[in-house]
């Protein structure tokens, strides 16, 4: 089951500079687990100690906020597209 | 419609069908999408609520007097606002903003009499905010109102935009506005969630071309003290090919020439009327209209294909 996840800039050096790499697992815990064992150290940049999101971090599944899914045990299948952005200050408004 | 003053004016705007890109907009389980058309306020965005309520909450508080330095962050519309607000109470603005933000928005901001401080393009809206925090820790005698902080900006929409939906749109079930300083979401949202049992608050996120989040440290991150998940139920990001495909279509199927955050929201607000669809849920859908168009022409986000379109945004802070 592959997942595309998309990385920012700022985390590219965990993944040899790619901007989107690929995983698999049914929950968001899972597929974090997977990327770490390919891509070591991404895991602690986007998750605290205590085992949250990191506050100043946004991950999407399919466009969506996960911490209105489900946080780390968002469901995943098979095509889903994850993206991770660091949380920016709100444009024109 | 007769007001002593073009500040009396602020709200009431109107509340508009669209009969052509609801996807259900008759029948016995209709899904209708409704424009809450905020260009209609004196400088043409939601940003008056907001300006107006903070600058007269800082009045009754006693920290302005006329000729002082009001001094704000924005990329835009809250600095137009203010700069209206304050030229007519006798205040003078200092507004920081990203150097990369539109033309328009810096003419307009001059013609006001608003000075400009440019914070540097990479940093975006965070460094904006970090710099008016500097200049005002220099400054201690001028007033920074903090629109992504200040209590004000939620209560405007809690006490103005809230109450307006719902009298116009009892039978409301959703409402979608975009996400930035989060002050039309939180305040509308709260006064909507005590109002209405089982009504939907979602965000519209804006997401920029990958210079805008540049090589920022995650540690370094923004959310608006203003901000409180819990009045959402749901939150998407919406990237600049959406928001220019759906800014084109508000346009073309409705006549509604809006800003391109306004493409954001009503992408977002689709995807809900679709899923209500599915489920043959009747739905009514409110979201805002920020603001009109002119004032982003210069990005290229209206001319040529929409690949040109999303090429053109790419580094620029659309929304």
């Amino acid at each position: 089951m592959a997942i595309e996840v998309r990385i920012p800039t700022i985390l590219r050096s965990y993944t040899g500079g790619e901007k989107v790499v690929e995983g698999q697992g049914g929950t968001l815990s899972a597929l974090l687990d997977d990327l770490e064992s390919r891509h070591g150290g991404l895991k602690e940049r986007l998750i605290t100690p205590d085992g949250g999101l990191h506050r100043f971090v946004n991950v999407y599944v399919n466009d969506e906020d996960v911490r209105f899914l489900g946080s780390l045990e968002t469901r995943l299948s098979d095509g889903d597209s994850v993206t991770v952005l660091p949380a920016v200050a709100g444009g024109a408004r | 419609m007769r007001f002593d003053s073009l500040l009396d004016s602020v709200g009431r705007t109107p509340l508009v069908g669209l009969p052509r890109l609801s996807p259900a907009p008759t029948g016995d389980r209709p899904v209708r999408l409704w424009a809450k058309l905020e260009q209609d306020n004196p400088t043409g965005s939601v940003k008056d609520r907001a300006a107006l309520y903070m600058v007269a909450q800082a009045e009754k508080e006693g920290l302005l007097r006329p000729g002082v330095t009001v001094l704000e962050p924005t990329s835009g519309n809250t600095g137009i606002s203010l700069a209206m607000v304050c030229k007519l109470r006798g205040y003078r603005l200092v507004c920081v903003m990203p150097e990369n933000t539109s033309t328009e928005r810096r003419q307009l901001l001059t013609m006001y009499g608003a000075e400009i401080v440019a914070s540097p393009a990479a940093g975006g809206s965070n460094q904006a905010v970090a710099v008016a925090k500097e200049l005002a820790a220099q400054n201690p005698d001028w007033v920074m109102l903090y629109q992504y902080g200040n209590p004000a900006n939620a209560l405007a929409h809690y006490e103005t935009t809230g109450p307006e939906i719902l009298e116009d749109l009892p039978s409301i079930t959703h409402f979608v506005a975009g996400l930035g300083t989060t002050g039309t979401l939180m305040g509308t949202g709260r006064y909507l969630r005590e109002n209405v049992p089982g009504v939907r608050v979602i965000a519209a996120e804006p997401r920029y071309g990958e210079l805008v989040y540049g090589l920022r440290n995650i540690d370094e991150g923004f959310v608006p003290e203003l901000y409180d998940g819990s009045v959402l139920t749901s939150r998407f990001s919406v990237g600049p090919r959406e928001a220019v495909r759906r800014t084109r279509q508000l346009v073309e199927e409705e006549g509604i020439f809006a800003g391109i955050s306004t493409g954001a929201i009503l992408h977002a607000a689709l995807g809900e009327a679709m899923k209500c669809v599915k489920n043959g849920e009747p739905a009514d859908i409110a979201f805002v209209v920020c603001d009109a168009g002119w004032k982003y022409l210069s990005t290229g986000a209206y001319a040529g294909t929409i690949e040109e379109a999303e090429a053109a945004l790419e580094g620029q802070l659309w929304a």
